[in-house]
């Protein structure tokens, strides 16, 4: 992420997603699907088989009441760096070269002409965020007018996933080009669970501009893998050193707890998340 | 297993029988064989036939695929389109204040106009004012009706393609002539060939079947795009092709 070209310094796209905010709402959920043309599957109810790039769930402190807890936890991709640029669980397994990292923009790109469905990058992400297309994509009678033309849509046989919106990324490039200007700025780039959200939960900016907002909150510490120097914010399997650009925050210890997959003795003894093994 | 012995006793049997077709050529051959110098020369001769068959017929084959593969085909890959009305660049362009961009133009949001829609075209064409058949053909079908011309687009990339004017002709400040050729001065427009399988415009690929072109805008293939940002130092930023990544042309 050294280099520095025609387009100024690398990028790092990133999300927070404050879950003592989230209500569990799931207007992010229908904000993604349509502004990515994710299309109906006969059953929704069928979780196994749905697509849902932006997934919404929901985890309980185990207890009785009156201790009874409960957050909802937001789920994009998670978009990997792992432990060297790229070397992303999902990456580092296509044997097609159509799953790709950019350097430029941090963002895990899929190209679905490229994929020819034989699903390791499924197996290969600890997030499930990665989806299959059993079949081709059916919308109710009228609706493909409403499709947008900025994102291509997918057909049987090929895994979809978040894309972080990248062709908004692309038009707010197209914008700046008008305008003589290489660099967008934060607010021309922004997801669009992260605009749908009517609790303000989801935050999206560049994780390497100390002026990003999402920089603010986690205080990305960028030298050592992107580890939260917030001690309210954490990442999903942190100790898998997938090195996520997905941080969450919480104020409540057991909501951060749940974000990594300690042993029981571990949690006995108080190591939860942002003390864990990793960097 | 037992396939395999299958396939070796076969094998050999079926030599067994070449053996014994050589034998019987070479009978045939010595019936009449007295062995005189003459008759040791007709055998020279007729193995030389047997030989020379074999590699014409390799050779016509060989050809024979050859324009098959390289004339037929592409003639039979593309199927040929008019579009629906003869449009002449070169007239217009003398009628247009601001040349190129009166109907090519882009929006104040930095995404481009490409094809001009009715609205470009209705202030002079109100009306039938000459006498073309083309420009009648025009008013009636389609500025009478209110009806957008279906322009069949050269330059239509696949679906999954990003492609943007505003990087190219703003950023980089490139003319229309590397990617477009001479389109924007031509009096009338060529035939747009579909490919019949893919159903992508032949410009895509070319009208050379080898590939290989002598202009940039001969062909718009995705790797003369890279080839061109490789050049133009458009950052190398895929971890798996160490060329720009795939999430810049891609969408
Ligand atoms: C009066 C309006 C007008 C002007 C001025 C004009 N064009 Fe066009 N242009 C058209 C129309 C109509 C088409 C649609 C025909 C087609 O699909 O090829 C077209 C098509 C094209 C295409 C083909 C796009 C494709 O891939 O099919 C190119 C390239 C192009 N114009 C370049 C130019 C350039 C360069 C100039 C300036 C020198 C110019 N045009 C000026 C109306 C105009
Ligand atoms: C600035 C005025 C102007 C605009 C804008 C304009 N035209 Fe024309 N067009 C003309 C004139 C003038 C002629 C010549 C008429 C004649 O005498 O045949 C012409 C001729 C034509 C012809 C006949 C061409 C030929 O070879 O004889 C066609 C077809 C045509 N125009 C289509 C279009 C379309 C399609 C557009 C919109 C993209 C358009 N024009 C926009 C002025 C214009
Ligand atoms: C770097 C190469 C490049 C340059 C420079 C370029 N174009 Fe294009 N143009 C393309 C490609 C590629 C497409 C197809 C885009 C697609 O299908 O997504 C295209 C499409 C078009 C279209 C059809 C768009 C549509 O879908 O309606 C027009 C018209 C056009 N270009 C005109 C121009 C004009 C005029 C200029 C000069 C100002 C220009 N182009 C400069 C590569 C280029
Ligand atoms: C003849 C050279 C040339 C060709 C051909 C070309 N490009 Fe480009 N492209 C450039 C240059 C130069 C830039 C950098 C523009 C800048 O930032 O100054 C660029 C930039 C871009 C960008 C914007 C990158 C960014 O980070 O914003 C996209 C997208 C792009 N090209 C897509 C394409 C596609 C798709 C094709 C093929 C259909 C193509 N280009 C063909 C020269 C070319
Ligand atoms: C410089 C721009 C550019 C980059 C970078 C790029 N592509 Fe492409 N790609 C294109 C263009 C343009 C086409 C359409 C023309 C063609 O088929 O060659 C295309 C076509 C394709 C197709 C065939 C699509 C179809 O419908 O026929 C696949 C698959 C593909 N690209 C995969 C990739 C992958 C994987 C990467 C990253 C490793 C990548 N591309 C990077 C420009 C690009």
């Amino acid at each position: 992420m050294k280099e520095e070209g025609k387009h100024g310094k690398a990028n790092k796209f990133g999300m927070v997603i404050d879950l003592d905010k989230c209500t569990g709402c799931g207007s992010c959920m229908v904000a993604c699907m349509s502004e990515n043309n994710v299309s109906f599957k006969e059953d929704e109810s069928d979780k196994r088989l749905s697509i849902t790039w932006m997934k919404v769930y929901r985890i309980t402190n185990g207890k009785k009441f009156p201790d009874a807890e409960e957050c909802f936890l937001p789920r994009p991709c998670m978009h990997c760096e792992g432990e060297h640029s790229g070397h992303s669980p999902c990456v580092s397994v296509c044997p097609a070269t159509a799953t790709d990292y950019s350097t430029q923009t941090g963002i895990v790109s899929q190209i679905y002409t490229r994929c020819f469905g034989c699903r390791y990058c499924m197996a290969a992400c600890p997030y499930h965020a990665r989806h299959f297309n059993w079949w081709d994509p059916v919308w109710p009678e009228g609706m493909e007018k409403f499709l947008s033309p900025n994102v291509s849509p997918r057909m049987r046989g090929v895994v979809e996933k978040c894309s972080f919106c990248f062709h908004r990324y692309q038009l707010a490039k197209d914008k700046a080009y008008m305008d003589g200007r290489r660099e967008i700025r934060e607010e021309e780039y922004q997801t669009a669970c992260t605009q749908a959200c009517p609790a303000g939960a989801i935050t999206f900016g560049d994780l390497n501009n100390k002026n990003h907002k999402v920089y603010k909150l986690v205080k990305p510490d960028n030298k050592h893998h992107g580890k939260p120097r917030n001690p309210h914010a954490f990442r999903l399997l942190e100790r898998l050193k997938t090195n996520p650009k997905v941080y969450y925050l919480s104020s409540r210890d057991w909501v951060r707890a749940a974000g990594d997959n300690y042993t029981v003795e571990e949690k006995r003894k108080g190591i939860t998340s942002g003390s864990g093994s990793g960097h | 297993m037992t396939t395999s012995d299958d396939a070796t006793k076969n094998g050999s049997e079926e030599s067994a029988d070449q053996a014994e077709a050589i034998e019987a050529v070479e009978n045939v051959e010595g019936t009449a064989a007295e062995t005189t110098p003459e008759t040791e020369e007709k055998k020279e001769t007729a193995k030389c036939t047997g030989g020379g068959l074999i590699i014409f017929t390799f050779i016509a084959g060989l050809v024979i695929s050859l324009i098959v593969g390289w004339i037929i085909f592409p003639k039979l890959l593309y199927s040929k389109k008019d579009q629906p009305i003869n449009f002449n660049h070169k007239l217009h362009l003398e009628e247009v204040d601001n040349s190129c961009e009166s109907c090519h133009f882009f929006r104040e949001d930095g995404t481009y106009a490409g094809v001009p829609t009715l609205a470009q075209c209705i202030d002079c064409h109100e009306e039938v004012e000459g006498d073309s058949p083309d420009e009648e053909r025009f008013v009636n079908e389609y500025v009478a009706k209110n009806k957008e011309v279906p322009w069949l687009i050269y330059s239509r990339q696949p679906d999954c393609v990003f492609f943007s004017h505003a990087a190219h002709v703003k950023g980089a400040g490139m003319d229309c002539q590397t990617c477009h050729g001479e389109i924007g001065e031509s009096e009338s427009l060529k035939p747009y060939e579909e490919n019949r399988v893919t159903g992508y415009s032949r410009d895509i690929w070319g009208k050379n079947i080898s590939g290989i072109t002598t202009h940039t805008w001969e062909s718009m293939k995705m790797d003369d795009c890279a080839k061109c940002h490789a050049e133009a130092k458009v950052e190398a930023s895929s971890v798996q092709t160490k060329k720009d990544a795939c999430f810049v042309c891609h969408k």
